[in-house]
């Protein structure tokens, strides 16, 4: 396997120079190595000339970039307006309890992760949640711990 | 330009070959949310079906036709016969249609939701018909569902391009004037006219100007960009080139948001497909006109659909909003004169300058040009994307398009525009839907997100909902909005925990509007809006829920206490075993309680109570409800 500091010069290697690249470089980074770390961030300040503060502040800004290693499967429940009206709540309690575990977590077996999103845009078939992109529909209660079980988690983790 | 007519033909031939093909054809709607559907399994199923049979079959994956309450989508082309569209195909469905209705002669009335193509079928109406779809008007959605998003060669063949070509033929002035002709505003919310803010960019001397597609949809309850571009990329971004061409912009972006993972993927098929066509780089065709084109993915902050925020997010800094003027036409990225337009307002200029302004001004009020797409969502029968001519009013699409409320249940109001917008509520159904009636109501046309809500829907919650979305995306650049929206919310969450004053209310008032006259960007000034409408809407809920106590919607939980139906029980002990605070006793076949001290609101005890008792109910402040009816009489032996 690679160096990691030689796959990252591969990634900076993509897009021509300048700080104007500085989101889709960390969301590569992030795609490879599935989080950003202390290092990298000190990498990227040293190959791009960017100071750590100010690669901090797009990284801390945007929801998207994360400091922790992701679970294995990557759980995103919708909290769009019309999963809202339709119960997209009780839908993410539901996984928290099954999980053992608040939104932004992930379990301690690192099996799954657990985001609350925006809008994943599929209104219509509220509520909805999404199981490694795969979105799911018309979501209940009941079918949450099917999900689950679809990707061999929660078994018997119910709380007592 | 011979070359692009090289390939008209060549789309024409392999269209027509489709359309009329000798072989059967099934086109399966496999956008995101038909693929949530199950759509994905539908294709799997029919795909094994044709192999292991060996049959001489087509299949098509194309994106959404609308329906969305309707999917899986499939519409099947029989040789000979009008092209039928089935709705709710699960992947029995689709091998029973394909025995049937290809191999036999049984067409699944059943199932159709109509006709496609003209032609006799007993039992099987017009798709145009079908009370969804009647009074729709599909412009810019025309090519959605129809053709593979991902050949080109389809686009061309509905005329793709050609208005790019118009644009081309007539120059960058007159395509300019069509524009204005038109009177198209901008569809992402504000609906600024799209030619003014062309010809100030025009204005302005500069050898490098951007343009830029905000496909950023950030608003919760939105969908219809995702679902033009899943369907239809080439459109948006013929659209591009024709704003590119008028403006003089050589460089071009588009900003989609990263939980748009298909949206992605078509976006970078079609610009592969343009520059293959010589649509895209240097010269186009002969034309002088030089135009490159990068997808630029979002990476998760709603503030980002304002313009000044995007365009400090594509300069790779923190999102944030600059104050304007000025304004990004005049100085915008890295400085330069910068168009910015949504998705949709792009789809509509290759038919505008295919068919001319007065083809468009045809449809809508007077205010507002054209058709609007609207994700229409919620406590609606019908569910789905749709089309429709401005100046239609909300009761037309709740209750003709949309079929009314689930369960036939007392509508509430109309949430339009997102965190933007506000509710209108239910005795304003009558109201056209346009600009500037909708701000005249106290809400915003926004995008098109459209929700409805019903009886059970709070609207206090409601507000709180939006409020605590806008407080968590507020950037902190600017006090009024970082601070007020904070100080809106925990008023809210007061309000709906059951701990409001009625001062409070003024307070909130006070708050709301400094917050919207004082915030430097559209997030701040529009955030209040929801709060706004439902206090001079709803100001009866939030009196409620301060003097009594009590959320007549059941929403509010803390407002809300469980009890057991002392002669309804049966003593089966369900609900104790599941309680996760132990909060209920009893002894057993006796009727049990619920010690409210501990109780936590979870409502477990409810859900799972049997029908046949039905014997936990909840109270809020002076009402009692029962949410089941029971199935048969208590008495079990």
């Amino acid at each position: 396997m690679k160096k990691r500091l030689s796959r990252i010069t591969d990634i900076l290697a993509r897009y021509p120079a300048g700080r104007g690249n500085l989101i889709p470089i960390l969301q590569d980074i992030q795609g490879e190595f599935g989080y950003l770390s202390e290092e990298t961030v000190e990498e990227l300040e040293r190959l791009m000339g960017i100071s750590a503060n100010e690669i901090y502040g797009v990284v801390t800004f945007y929801t998207q970039f994360r400091f922790r290693p992701p679970g294995r499967h990557r759980i995103q429940s919708c909290q769009g307006t019309a999963c809202h009206v339709r119960g997209g709540l009780q839908i993410l309690k539901e996984f928290e309890k099954r999980l053992g575990i608040t939104a932004g977590r992930t379990t301690a077996d690192g099996k799954f992760d657990l985001e609350r999103v925006a809008c994943l845009g599929c209104c219509a078939l509220a509520p909805v949640a999404a199981v490694d992109g795969e979105v799911h529909a018309a979501i209940t209660a009941k079918k949450v711990s099917y999900i689950l079980s679809q990707y061999g988690g929660e078994k018997g983790r119910k709380k007592k | 330009m011979t070359s692009l007519q090289q390939d008209f033909s060549k789309a024409q031939d392999r269209w027509r070959g489709l359309e009329d093909s000798k072989v059967p054809v099934f086109f399966v709607g496999a956008a995101t949310c038909g693929r949530a559907a199950g759509a994905a399994e539908v294709l799997e199923h029919l795909r094994r079906r044709i192999k292991t049979k060996k049959l001489n079959i087509i299949v098509v994956e194309v994106g959404c036709l609308g329906p969305c309450s309707f999917e899986p989508l499939v519409i099947v082309h029989k040789p000979g016969a009008p092209r039928i569209c089935y709705g709710n195909v699960g992947p029995e469905e689709v091998i029973r249609i394909l025995e049937n209705y290809v191999l036999g002669d049984d067409p699944c009335a059943e199932m159709a939701l109509g006709k496609m193509t003209p032609g006799r079928l007993p039992g099987i109406r017009d798709f145009n018909e079908h009370p969804m779809m009647r009074r729709q008007v599909r412009n810019i959605l025309r090519n959605c569902g129809l053709i593979d998003p991902e050949n080109v060669y389809h686009y061309l063949a509905h005329d793709g391009y050609r208005g790019f070509l118009r644009a081309l033929e007539i120059g960058p002035d007159k395509t300019l004037e069509q524009v204005r002709a038109s009177g198209l505003r901008g569809r992402g919310g504000a609906g600024f006219p799209t030619w003014r803010k062309w010809q100030t960019c025009r204005t302005i001397p500069s050898e490098t100007k951007y343009l830029i597609c905000n496909a950023d949809e950030g608003d919760p309850g939105a969908f219809m960009n995702r679902s033009l571009i899943e369907g239809d990329p080439h459109s948006v971004l013929e659209g591009m080139l024709i704003a590119a061409f008028t403006l003089g912009a050589s460089e071009g972006y588009i900003y989609c948001r990263a939980e748009y993972p298909l949206a992605l993927h078509r976006l970078e098929v079609a610009i592969g497909q343009m520059r293959k066509l010589g649509l895209l780089g240097k010269n186009i065709h002969g034309s002088g006109f030089s135009f490159e084109l990068t997808v630029k993915k979002g990476a998760g902050a709603f503030v980002c659909g304002e313009e000044t925020a995007l365009i400090a997010s594509i300069e790779g800094r923190r999102g944030m909003p600059q104050p304007r003027p000025p304004f990004p036409a005049v100085s915008g990225l890295l400085g330069k004169p910068t168009v910015i337009q949504n998705v949709e307002t792009l789809g509509n200029l290759p038919l505008i300058l295919r068919n001319g302004a007065e083809w468009f001004t045809q449809y809508g009020s007077k205010t507002s040009k054209g058709t609007k797409t609207f994700a229409l969502a919620g406590k609606i029968k019908r569910t789905g994307l749709i089309e429709v001519p401005l100046g239609i009013t909300l009761r037309d699409i709740v209750y003709d398009i949309g079929g009314g409320i689930v369960g036939d249940k007392a509508l509430k109001a109309v949430q339009t525009g997102g965190p933007s917008g506000g509710c209108i509520p239910a005795e304003k159904i009558d109201l056209a839907v346009d600009y500037e009636s909708l701000t005249k109501a106290g809400s915003i046309m926004g995008s098109g997100g459209m929700i409805v809500l019903d009886e059970d829907n709070c609207m206090v919650d409601i507000a709180r909902y939006f409020l605590s979305f806008t407080q968590e995306e507020s950037c902190g650049k600017c006090a009024p909005c970082r601070v007020g929206t904070r100080a809106m919310l925990s008023i809210l969450e007061r309000i709906t925990a059951g701990e409001g004053e009625m001062a409070d209310l003024d307070k909130l008032e006070k708050i709301a509007r400094t917050v919207k006259d004082g915030s430097l960007c559209g997030l701040g000034q529009t955030a209040p809006n929801p709060v706004l409408t439902t206090l001079r809407y709803f100001r009866k809920e939030y009196e409620e829920h301060i003097k009594k106590g009590q959320c007549s919607a059941f929403v509010c939980s803390r407002m809300i206490s469980y009890h057991i139906d002392q002669k309804r029980c049966s003593g089966c002990g369900a609900c104790a075993r599941v309680c996760p605070v132990n909060a209920i006793s009893g002894e057993k076949k006796k009727p049990h309680v619920i010690n409210q001290n501990v109780c936590i609101q979870c409502g477990v005890c409810l859900s799972t109570c049997p029908d046949i008792y039905a014997a936990v109910y909840r109270r809020s402040g002076e009402l009692t409800k029962y949410e089941k009816r029971r199935k048969k009489k208590e008495k079990t032996d």
